[in-house]
């Protein structure tokens, strides 16, 4: 096996184990620039993969066939940004501490998606569903050489989806007045208050659009990865979500890029076991890699990660 | 007028305690059946696994004993860990005659509960918890995996084939070796693939592996690894869709829906935990509860075998496997269980 073959080994694993974590950290990036903690992601993206798992099962007994994920995916938007109301609430008009309502929404969202599969199928987990995101060569890109086998061979088109909402979220949030206004009221909302912008409203849209797209993160995980949903299929990918936007400073290419990075890691440490010299490294190590990796890439290359300053904090109008 | 209806409701509410009570206690007088119970892990009943299938034993075992579900026999579901304990010891002071904790993740509360009550007669299933008030019952996993093994090794085209394992263990090593010693005994040339994910429930990982796997060439992947190898279904539905032929082996029930409308699954490893549920319990209502022993379930009892779905499984690797079904009952071959017997057995094969 050359070094060309390992590669495309592994970049298209990363990249398909990526997808879901880049939309749910994108999903992070809105709420939290916008001032808001979201340590919800992880019960919303559980949600998303609740609905998407329900609803593809649905489409199926309804006849939509293939399009049955993709109908999941706008139920799991929608589901997502509806769940992530309650959070807004708590935390942007009743002004709690966002970090608690933020786990809140983990507890509700794992014992309401399990309460909610039991009532519904009568069992622990949805059935598998049938029709999937399929894997496929790309026309014409993946007859590129190189960058066709790793990028464009059997990929699924949802990871393109993946990076291009992140693209469009960084231009979004960097590039037009709504996107600045999303920012200002997480720097410094009362100066953003100050020249007429709206900042409760401002959270609220923020927050819901983060909620769509964890929801979509996790609704895209089943179609592409599980293919069912049981309460332990959304386990701790949530949280990698948060630890890429982190990772990224609040960016979202570089969330993107930071969730890319653990795709890689973790690939690296699978495929690492089937290729020559490396496989003479102890199992153990090579699971524990993606998080060395992190830690060093954290501490040595990333420099600070500031966060929003208003990041974390209810707004309260008036007060200095 | 108010005070004397709360005397009076407080009567009333006193009588009716009294006398359900008593209703209670002449129940129990007469109630001398047999009754049995099992706690299930976090998967529950219908986890179409392990606790699925205990449950259908102990439903069989009481439909064939008569008895009344819900509360001669039953189930009590653990939805964490920490209720493990108290199920198992609300189910003993209900006095069930027998308990099964199912699960070797039970294994320390089964000990515990064993210490604290040391009347009640306990049962594990997948470990061995050595307490003269516990059976352990165990499967010769290694048999039913040699099983698929030998119909992965003629039936591969690229002398390619995989294992993936969730964490490795000894448990889990029982699968790994009985199946790599099927493929050598059918076929000495194939090559066998080995991985362990490093965790039961992590499907992109189950991903990953399969992709690599698959993308060396290998065309059966036999699992042992839960919801990890819901990740390997996924890559060889894909595989299939784009008109490869790739196979994925199922195990602890048979996984044919799994790989569904593709048809991946080649075959599965099944483990009869409904028939050891059941033979135990018929063995303690009869007297002889094997507390203290280690009841292994192989072949020898049909609690292992290959799944009752056989249309992809090809004539020859029929016969092959019913050949030497029978050489293992008869104890003519022993299939090995740990790397150190898989060698001693790899060195009989070149004689």
């Amino acid at each position: 096996m050359d070094f060309l073959q390992i590669l495309a080994l592994i970049i298209p694993a990363a990249i398909v184990s990526a997808a879901p974590i880049i939309l749910t950290s994108l999903g992070g990036v809105l709420s939290e620039r916008s001032g808001v903690v979201n340590i919800g992601l992880e019960g919303l993206m559980m949600f998303g993969a609740f609905i998407g798992a329900l609803f593809t099962y649905y489409g199926q007994e309804w006849g939509l066939g293939a399009a049955s994920p993709w109908m999941s995916f706008v139920a799991a938007i929608v589901a997502g940004a509806i769940f992530a109301i309650p959070h807004a609430i708590a935390s942007i008009s009743l002004k709690a501490d966002q970090v608690v309502s933020g786990v809140a929404l983990n507890f509700l969202a794992a014992g309401l998606s399990v309460f909610l599969t039991k009532k519904i199928f009568d069992a622990g987990q949805t059935p598998d569903i049938q029709e999937r995101i399929n894997k496929g060569d790309i026309p014409f890109l993946s007859k590129i050489p190189l960058l066709g086998d790793w990028l464009f061979s059997s990929a699924y088109v949802t990871s393109f989806v993946a990076v291009a909402l992140a693209v469009i979220v960084w231009f979004v949030i960097y590039k037009t007045p709504f996107g600045l206004r999303i920012r200002s009221v997480g720097e410094h909302p009362m100066a953003a208050e100050t020249m007429g912008i709206n900042v409760i409203k401002t959270r609220y849209i923020s927050v819901i659009l983060g909620g769509a797209f964890a929801g979509l993160g996790g609704a895209i995980y089943v179609a592409t990865i599980s293919g069912n949903f049981s309460a332990s299929t959304i386990s701790g990918q949530g949280f990698m979500a948060l630890a890429a936007m982190i990772f990224g400073k609040w960016h979202p290419l570089g969330a993107m890029g930071a969730a890319l990075f653990f795709g890689l890691a973790q690939s690296l440490s699978i495929t690492g076991e089937q290729i020559p010299y490396l496989k003479e490294i102890p199992n153990a190590i090579l699971l524990v890699l993606p998080y060395v990796l992190t830690i060093l890439a954290l501490t040595g290359f990333v420099g600070r990660a500031d966060a929003p300053k208003a990041s974390g904090k209810p707004y309260e109008k008036g007060k200095r | 007028m108010k005070k004397r209806t709360g005397v009076m409701l407080s009567l009333a509410l006193a009588a009716g305690t009294l006398l359900t009570a008593c209703g209670k206690d002449d129940k129990a007088a007469d109630d001398k059946k047999f009754k049995v119970a099992m706690v299930t892990d976090t998967g529950g009943v219908d986890d179409k696994s392990f606790n699925q299938s205990a449950w259908e034993g102990l439903q069989k075992f009481g439909a064939d004993n008569k008895l009344k579900s819900g509360s001669d026999f039953k189930y009590l579901q653990s939805n964490s860990p920490s209720d493990y304990a108290p199920n198992l010891n609300k189910l003993v002071r209900d006095k069930y005659d027998i308990v099964y904790g199912i699960g070797f993740l039970m294994e320390n509360d089964i000990k515990k509960v064993a210490d604290q009550q040391p009347k009640g007669k306990l049962a594990i299933v997948d470990t061995v918890v050595d307490k003269k008030n516990v059976a352990s019952i165990v499967f010769k996993e290694n048999e039913g995996s040699f099983l698929v093994g030998l119909i992965a090794g003629m039936q591969t085209k690229s002398n390619k084939v995989g294992f993936v394992g969730g964490v490795e263990s000894p448990l889990i090593k029982k699968f790994e070796n009985g199946f790599k010693a099927g493929v050598k005994m059918a076929n000495p040339k194939a090559e066998i693939m080995i991985q362990y994910a490093g965790d039961f429930n992590k499907a992109e990982k189950g991903l990953a592996i399969a992709n690599t796997f698959y993308g060396k060439g290998a065309d059966i992947i036999y699992h042992a690894a839960g919801g990890t190898g819901k990740g390997i279904f996924t890559e060889a539905k894909n595989r299939a869709k784009n008109g490869k032929k790739v196979w994925v082996i199922g195990v602890d029930r048979d996984q044919f829906e799994e790989g569904q409308p593709q048809g991946v699954t080649l075959t599965s490893m099944v483990k009869r935990v409904d028939i050891a549920v059941q033979q135990v319990s018929k063995d303690t209502k009869e007297g002889h509860f094997p507390g203290g022993k280690v009841v292994e379930f192989g072949l020898d009892k049909d609690a292992v075998s290959i799944a009752p779905h056989k249309e992809n499984v090809s004539k020859d690797a029929l016969a092959k496997v019913d050949e030497f079904k029978k050489k293992i009952k008869d104890g003519e071959l022993k299939v090995p269980k740990d790397d150190k017997e898989y060698e001693e057995f790899l060195k009989t094969l070149k004689k």
